[in-house]
């Protein structure tokens, strides 16, 4: 396979554009304008279409419509946009509709900074809209993971019939890295995408058979079952949870982490295992749903401690690690915030303490 | 032998009733939507972009394709589903409050961008779903309930003139102000309508149809004196006529 050299951003747009993703709007926000730029000029090249929204709210619902109308659609933006987008998002949700977006994160609360950071996991993965809807919500590690994500997202978009959150950060989405890219759909496979969603989208049909794109209304009773519908759906997706699990089996130390940060915890679990500490780390590569099953694999009977390490402060992942580790072991936090990177030094120091 | 003089529209549900206030020019308008997609022969690939407010209480009876938009964004969805079907026939469905409003950045950004999409405003000055509410479009001194007083230049500002407004734009190509307040412009309302769908078959571009109307229950006022009042107080703030067509 061919591998090429890729700066973040501009590889999880390929990505969807090998996807089938035919549509994308999207408002400038730095650090992830290189999505909607390099859409700009790439999908028009395979016959799709790109729209500079006048806002972020905008976007996400020119997104509702072309995704209503059965295209691949996506939309990115960064932290304090993927808030204005959280209105749509919800809409998707309700009327069951297929959409990926991207959040290539910075500091936050507010306006926040434009470095990486990771503020915004409690939004991304417990209520990125009102109305307690869920969504599957990937954390990339590295470009390599977030092409494979941003691909893949779009098959369970459909699979789903639900919104699909690509959950990158500013080192993800800026980094250059050699990356192979998957094979790109034809354009006969993106039509028969398309025509397999005809009976439900907005696509036009004979009277009496009409398609209704229906975010919510006045039946009590039949949003209530929707509500339960979409609920069984989400509690199917428990056991397709996915984590890394790295030199976990004779951890006595396990440091816990997701995204780039999780990429700092693996160069520090090698750091501590040269110095002879029997170190693992446990990534959770899905955010929503959370992988429970993977802190199953940690000895408790020899793991004296946990570092959760994230870059936000406070500290948001940790709520999870905490509800999967149910008390089995003491946690401690290693935590930077507006944009600062966490260093190595800081985690292998939170780690020895624990022992 | 009998002879059919008059039949209802085939785009609205057999046996389903409208729901609208008595004396409401909602009803009216769905109604020519309808005859104008049958007369089109457009009906089996139209798909109507609601927006919020009673607006979107037609969701339950027309028969054709119809997605339900969040609270001013119909234009925005619009844009999105006539990019990715450049083939069917889009047309966002859009009260004052929604259009006027909540929905100034998306209305006026889908018209700037020249979209091949047809824009219904009903315009009729008031929040009504919400009960009666001051909008963008009150009138000087009309009351609301959120302007007890009546609107008051010097609090509110003035009303808003939207095809006025959209005149300053390059890119729309027709833009007309009816109301439906007389049979007479019952029947220019229908052409308009007729021709801003003539002008998306056409690719022509965008085109939008301000629709001057009433709300008797949140006027406070009989369905027969509130059109008394759009004769003489909303018209000559909305004066009717085409503002362009190209």
């Amino acid at each position: 396979m061919e591998r090429v050299l890729m700066k973040g951003c501009e590889a999880i747009a390929e990505a969807a554009v090998r996807s089938g993703c035919r549509f994308f709007a999207g408002y400038p926000i730095t650090p992830q304008n290189e999505i909607p730029e390099y859409m700009a000029r790439r999908l028009p090249e395979v016959g799709g279409q790109f729209v500079q929204s006048e806002s972020e709210v905008a976007a996400i619902n020119m997104v509702y419509g072309n995704a209503a109308g059965g295209v691949r659609a996506m939309t990115s933006s960064s932290s304090c946009g993927i808030s204005l987008k959280s209105e749509g998002v919800s809409y998707c949700a309700m009327a069951r509709l297929p959409i990926v977006y991207v959040n290539v994160s910075r500091g936050g609360p507010g306006v926040g900074t434009i470095q990486p950071a990771q503020q915004d996991y409690h939004q991304a993965t417990k209520a990125s809209g009102n109305g307690g809807f869920r969504m599957r919500v990937f954390a990339p590690a590295t470009v390599q993971e977030a092409v494979d994500m941003t691909y893949a997202a779009f098959d369970y978009a459909d699979k789903d019939r639900n919104p699909v959150l690509v959950l990158a950060d500013g080192v993800i989405g800026s980094i250059l890295e050699p990356v192979v890219l998957p094979p790109q759909k034809t354009e006969e496979e993106v039509a028969a995408i398309k025509d397999s969603k005809s009976e439900w989208a907005a696509v036009g049909h004979q009277l009496g058979s009409r398609a209704w794109i229906n975010p919510g209304g006045w039946d009590n009773i039949l949003y209530e079952n929707c509500n339960k519908d979409a609920d069984a759906m989400y509690q199917s997706w428990a056991d397709e949870a996915e984590a890394e699990l790295y030199k976990v089996e004779d951890a006595e130390v396990i440091i816990t982490s997701y995204g780039i940060s999780a990429r700092i915890s693996k160069s520090a679990v090698d750091a501590l295992r040269a110095e002879g500490i029997k170190a693992g780390l446990v990534r959770a590569k899905t955010v929503f749903p959370f992988p429970n099953k993977a802190y199953d694999a940690i000895n408790y009977d020899i793991c004296k401690g946990i570092v959760d390490v994230e870059m936000s402060i406070p500290a948001q992942f940790v709520d999870d690690v905490k509800i999967a580790v149910d008390g089995r072991a003491p946690i401690t936090t290693v935590l930077r915030s507006a944009g600062n990177m966490l260093s190595k030094g800081a985690i292998i120091d939170a780690a020895k303490a624990m022992l | 032998m009998e002879e059919l003089i008059y039949t209802k529209t085939k785009t609205i549900q057999p046996g389903k009733s409208s729901g609208f206030c008595p004396g409401c020019m909602h009803d009216t308008i769905i109604k020519l939507i309808g005859e104008v997609l049958e007369e089109l022969d457009i009906a089996d690939k139209t798909i109507s972009c609601t927006g919020v407010g009673c607006c979107g209480l037609f969701m339950e009876y027309i028969d054709y394709d119809y997605i339900q938009c969040a609270h001013g964004r119909a234009s925005a969805v619009a844009t999105g589903l006539k990019r990715g079907n450049p083939d069917k026939i889009v047309y966002s469905y859009q009260g004052d409050g929604d259009f006027a409003s909540i929905g100034l950045a998306e209305s006026i950004s889908a018209a700037n961008r020249g979209e091949n999409i047809t824009v219904i405003f009903v315009n009729n000055g008031i929040y009504g779903m919400t009960g009666g509410q001051m909008a963008p479009t009150t009138l000087v001194g009309m009351k609301a309930t959120t302007a007890p007083k009546g609107r008051n230049p010097e609090e509110h500002g003035y009303p808003m003139h939207i095809c006025e407004m959209l005149d300053t734009l390059t890119a729309p190509v027709y833009l007309e102000r009816t109301s439906c307040n007389t049979p007479a412009n019952v029947i220019k309302t229908k052409k308009a309508i007729k021709k801003a769908f003539q002008n998306q078959i056409d690719g022509k571009g965008y085109s939008l149809v301000e629709i001057v109307t009433s709300c008797p229950t949140n006027w406070g006022l009989s369905a027969l004196d509130s059109l008394d009042y759009l004769e003489q107080k909303m018209l000559p703030e909305f004066p009717l006529g085409v503002i362009r067509d190209r």
